[in-house]
């Protein structure tokens, strides 16, 4: 058969596949992300369907994919959110990252995967899915609550720490010696600051730029712009997704919301793309052997986002069971944690991290927003008796 | 009475705020411009118990509904009080010499005695209309005083 054939053949399995997930998923009521890994672990290493033409086809569309997620992701905040969302919570943010980052170092550190797998397991255990959260407060009507201004907030302060989180864990997987990756984390950090800035004081320019009533033209300004400076950020270092978050940030207003709409079906596409990448990378039969640590990790990583999640609620001076929603809000994990893992397996860390993040993610993202929906009714018995 | 602004990073802003009744209600209003009406359970004063999605025209039409019979109310309870007083809904017609010109120029209170308290424009009703409002045919000015003195209005706003 012709090579284009077979490739279109075997990709469009692979999306057809997808949307028939995502229906299921849609009546369950769950996220779609933990099937669309189990999509990808049943084919490719070690699946039922080796996808041999089109995996180089789905690699590339993972990377735009993880482009997009972070891009929109960026689109979402304005610059001056992120600042005064620095401000006011940097206490709980900061409760938020050693507390959840210390069960993946730890873990890690005890099977004895060496310092880089250390920060890796780290960024995938603390990461909460804004994604998946995002839509748990929507669906279940929790968004005028009063504890989910907490809980935005360190989803924000979160997003933030990934911008220089993701260069500094991409220097230490580029194998830097000590003096070599601080130069790097070094130029990272500045790039960083810089696009802030920039975002902060010089935004409306590159709107200026950006902004036309056409969305084609838009549309395609935004995309080419974001994967300009993601290719830039990963000459330099610095990790394309955290290129292509920056340019979101520095679009805001109206300009962001179209954007934000046009590039939603393009990232939704390819995000699932990434998701299935990911699970055709990894090998089904390893995730087996790391089941029951991934679920120990989950269950300890479960409780210290609750316990993050009741700190910062009660900070804000929110009652008990609002804080006990506050923390399961944040436990769901899925996009940046893949994209860690992804980062990390591509860079040749251990064998078995991907396996037991693949694992990990699956388990949180089905359970957190199950436990969600699961908790009112439970919180709403326990005031009744008392 | 005191509102409570709260940002909601990535979605928008909340307004709240307690009713004397004790009460919490709120609304967020997201950057789409979808807005939801949020009634706090009484017993769990963090928790939305309801949520009500409402789109633009939605919130305009929930928007008047709360302000605009409060001005009908205030009318009647006008009546209540004074004995003789009326209140007439009067239509500026396309050949009204007062159409596409402010309400000044009538000069009505001078003129008749009786005063204009409202306009109603489709669904939006402007009250306490300045002198320099300008009316357009198809307006329903809502005149009070005397039943002569709203005739005369409605002879002014018609011949002029």
């Amino acid at each position: 058969m012709h090579h284009t054939a077979i490739l279109f053949l075997e990709f469009g399995a692979v999306v057809l596949g997808l949307g028939i997930l995502g229906a299921l998923a849609l009546r369950v009521g769950i996220s779609p992300i933990p099937l669309y890994l189990i999509a990808g672990l049943a084919f490719g290493t070690g699946g039922i369907v080796p996808l041999a033409t089109s995996e180089e086809f789905i690699r590339v569309g993972a990377e735009l994919g993880v482009i997009l997620l972070l891009l929109t992701l960026g689109l979402e905040y304005n610059a001056d959110e992120l600042v005064t969302s620095l401000r006011g919570n940097a206490r709980a943010g900061i409760v938020d990252l050693l507390l959840n980052a210390a069960p993946g170092a730890i873990c890690a550190l005890l099977l004895g995967w060496g310092p880089v797998a250390a920060v890796a397991l780290a960024g995938v255990t603390y990461a909460t899915s804004s994604g998946i959260t995002a839509k748990v407060l929507s669906d279940l009507g929790w968004i005028g609550n009063r504890e989910t201004p907490v809980v935005l907030s360190l989803l924000v302060f979160e997003d933030l720490t990934m911008a220089i989180y993701l260069p500094v864990l991409t220097a230490m997987l580029a194998g830097l010696s000590l003096l070599g990756g601080a130069v790097t984390v070094a130029i990272a950090l500045g790039t960083v600051s810089v696009v802030l800035v920039v975002a902060l004081k010089f935004g409306r320019f590159i709107e200026a730029f950006v902004a036309s009533p056409n969305s084609e033209v838009l549309l395609l300004k935004v995309v080419g712009l974001a994967l300009l400076v993601a290719g830039a950020a990963q000459q330099l270092q610095v990790s394309a997704a955290v290129g292509a978050f920056l340019v979101g940030i520095a679009l805001s207003g109206e300009l962001a919301e179209d954007a934000q709409a046009l590039l939603a079906p393009l990232r939704d596409l390819f995000a699932a793309v990434f998701f299935v990448f990911f699970g055709l990378q990894t090998d089904p039969a390893k995730i087996g052997p790391v089941a029951g640590l991934a679920a120990l990790l989950a269950l300890v990583s479960m409780i210290t986002k609750l316990v993050t999640g009741a700190y910062a609620a009660r900070r804000a001076g929110i009652a008990r069971p609002g804080q006990a929603r506050a923390g399961i809000a944040l436990i769901p994990r899925g996009e940046f944690n893949i994209v860690i893992a992804g980062l990390a397996v591509a860079a040749g860390a251990h064998p078995d991290l991907g396996p037991l993040a693949a694992a990990y993610v699956l388990i949180l993202a089905a359970f957190g927003p199950l436990a969600a929906r699961l908790v009112q009714p439970f919180i709403t018995a326990v005031t009744k008796r008392t | 009475m005191e509102i409570e602004q709260t940002a909601l990073p990535g979605i928008g802003l909340r307004h709240e705020f307690t009713t004397r009744s004790g009460r919490r209600i709120g609304v967020v209003s997201h950057r789409t411009g979808r807005r939801d009406l949020v009634i706090y359970d009484p017993d769990d004063p963090d928790r939305a118990c309801e949520t009500v999605k409402l789109n633009d025209e939605e919130a305009d039409a929930l928007a008047e509904l709360l302000g605009a019979p409060r001005v009908v109310q205030r009318l009647n309870d006008l009546h209540r009080e004074v004995e003789g007083l009326v209140s007439v809904k009067l239509p500026i017609s396309e050949g009204s010499p007062y159409a596409g010109r402010p309400m000044g120029d009538a000069r009505v209170r001078t003129r008749t005695g009786a005063s204009i308290v409202a306009v109603a424009r489709g669904t939006q009703i402007f009250t306490g209309p300045a002198p320099d409002f300008v009316l357009v045919p198809g307006d329903l000015v809502v005149v009070v005083g005397s039943a002569e003195s709203t005739s005369a209005v409605d002879d002014i706003l018609a011949r002029g």
